[in-house]
């Protein structure tokens, strides 16, 4: 059986495609096999919402008379990195302002930052933009201060160098006393676990060897449409895997880009970590286009097969030791409770395993109405070292 | 004793200084917790006061006297639904299980019943969707 994305997307536009959750799939796969799912299905969809720091925007601001080469920006008093031509500048989601007290009194709140003026950007709010330049013949204007919103710039899209992680940490801490880090709140003596993927539902577990995923992939993105644009930063196709293909610890990445105008604060939210700082929450979902049995039998995985390593973030972590206290698989971890050096341990998921499938389900529904039709990567994410498809790409050995 | 109240300040007395009082000839600590005046409006602040039981009670009679009224705090916690991600970040830091992933939906439920008002989520929540009101 081998179908080809000009005829799923014949089948969508014709609204005859049969469109799944990668969660319901694993039933289907169960009762009526691989062989038949992948006669019956077109389209798989998979979904994540969760913290993904490396995330940001590009924002023309637009030009003001007289005009301005802006060195410095500033949005709601989160500088905006402007080293670019004279009104464009990148705002990172994890920048703090400059006014915020950090961890000086520790732990820090991290109550407001870029991850937020991204957030207040898609709600349509106003945002105080402050600038500043030196001033040149070319561009005269040396300050500007006003009020702006989204739909007021004449081009705004979110560019995030490093999303949906294809599998992650589980972060316990060791000492007897509370770690405040990127992995949320972790009480001492393995007081809980805290996990950070949708598990079955995340899109790279689904397509563990990235059979049809590179750049060039339409994808949800923030609530709008987007693209998969380059393997992320990290990327490391070389993880172990399990027998299933699955990666045991994290490996690949992607980098997406969407135009933000069409994104919501519902699937881009600003949030703040207790004593480690601010991010974004980046719902993200991709559709596997069925094109033979092997993507069925990929994207059947289920919680209990895949699996992630615990790591202490005390000192393993921090240190760079990469030693691992052991493998949970994510049925254990979604239960509410794993088993660590002998001591039962709560769980609790920073991804919102709610919001994946809300997103798996909403793209679903944007296919079967013919309004998102799939597209071919340019070239697939790359999966080994060597030499890719597209040209000269050599990956280092992990160590 | 040491005791959380709210006091509540008709318009009539909001540019009258209190707390300088309570310190002054009371003895007695006062630890603003929040507050709300305004000039010529009704304002209400939220304050714990410490000292000894005597001035305790005379610093009350004091501003009960001057018409503030005096009311215990009866505070509560709020989960404010459209701000939660129902990522699942705080049901582990609730002691009480007050909140709670339901493994089912996998949403959050916020059970006001079992409430302590420890306040340990109101920053353990990443997208701040638990509220204090007093």
């Amino acid at each position: 059986m081998k179908k080809t994305i000009a005829e799923i997307n014949a089948r969508i536009q014709a609204g005859k495609a049969v469109v799944v959750t990668a969660e319901e799939l694993i039933p289907m796969v169960m009762a009526q096999g691989v062989t038949e799912t992948a006669r019956h299905v077109d389209v798989i969809t998979t979904g994540t919402f969760g913290p993904m720091c490396s995330s940001g925007a590009f924002l023309n601001l637009g030009h003001p008379a007289p005009r301005m080469k802006m060195s410095k920006v500033l949005l709601n008093g989160v500088e905006a990195y402007a080293g670019l031509a004279a009104v464009d500048a990148y705002l990172g989601a994890t920048q703090i302002p400059e006014t915020d007290p950090e961890n000086k009194n520790f732990p820090g709140e991290f109550n407001y930052g870029g991850g937020h003026v991204l957030e207040d950007l898609v709600a349509g709010k106003e945002v105080l933009l402050e600038a500043y330049a030196y001033g040149t013949d070319c561009y005269p204007r040396k300050k500007l201060e006003k009020m702006i919103r989204l739909e007021e710039l004449p081009q705004a899209f979110l560019f995030n160098p490093r999303n949906a992680y294809q599998n992650y940490n589980v972060a316990v801490n060791l000492t007897d006393r509370t770690l405040y880090t990127y992995m949320g709140i972790l009480k001492p003596n393995l007081g809980n676990a805290n996990y950070s993927t949708s598990g079955q539902l995340s899109p790279l577990f689904n397509d563990p060897y990235y059979r049809t995923i590179g750049p060039g992939t339409k994808i949800f993105l923030g609530g709008g449409v987007g693209f998969v644009s380059w393997y992320g930063t990290q990327h490391n196709p070389l993880a172990p895997r399990g027998a299933n293909g699955v990666p045991t610890s994290p490996a690949g990445t992607l980098a997406v880009i969407g135009d933000l105008k069409q994104m919501s604060p519902r699937w881009l939210r600003g949030i703040s970590y207790l004593g480690y700082g601010v991010s974004l929450m980046v719902g993200l979902g991709i559709p596997l286009p069925v094109l033979d049995e092997e993507v069925v039998r990929f994207a059947a995985v289920s919680d209990s097969e895949i699996f992630a390593p615990v790591v202490d973030y005390s000192e393993s972590y921090p240190q760079g030791l990469g030693q691992v206290l052991g493998t949970v698989s994510y049925a254990e971890l979604r239960s509410g409770e794993i088993s660590v050096n002998g001591k039962k341990v709560p769980t609790a998921p920073l991804s919102s395993y709610y919001g994946a499938r809300e997103i798996a389900a909403t793209l679903k529904d944007w296919i079967l109405q013919g309004e998102f039709l799939l597209t071919a990567p340019a070239f697939n994410l790359p999966r080994e070292a060597g030499v890719p498809a597209y040209g000269r790409l050599v990956f280092p050995q992990e160590g | 004793m040491k005791e959380k109240m709210v006091l509540y300040f008709p318009s009539t007395v909001t540019e009258q200084p209190f707390i300088y009082y309570l310190v002054k000839d009371f003895n007695l600590m006062v630890n603003i917790l929040k507050a709300d005046i305004n000039p010529r409006k009704e304002g209400r602040i939220v304050v714990e006061i410490s000292g000894e039981k005597p001035d305790f009670a005379a610093g009350l009679d004091f501003l009960q006297a001057r018409g503030v009224k005096v009311f215990p705090l009866e505070q509560e916690i709020i989960w404010v639904e459209e701000r939660c991600t129902h990522c699942g970040a705080c049901s582990v830091i609730c002691p009480v299980n007050a909140l709670e992933l339901n493994r089912t939906t996998m949403k959050i439920e916020f059970h006001g019943d079992r409430c302590v008002v420890c306040e340990h989520c109101l920053k353990a929540c990443p997208s701040r969707a638990m509220e204090a009101r007093y």
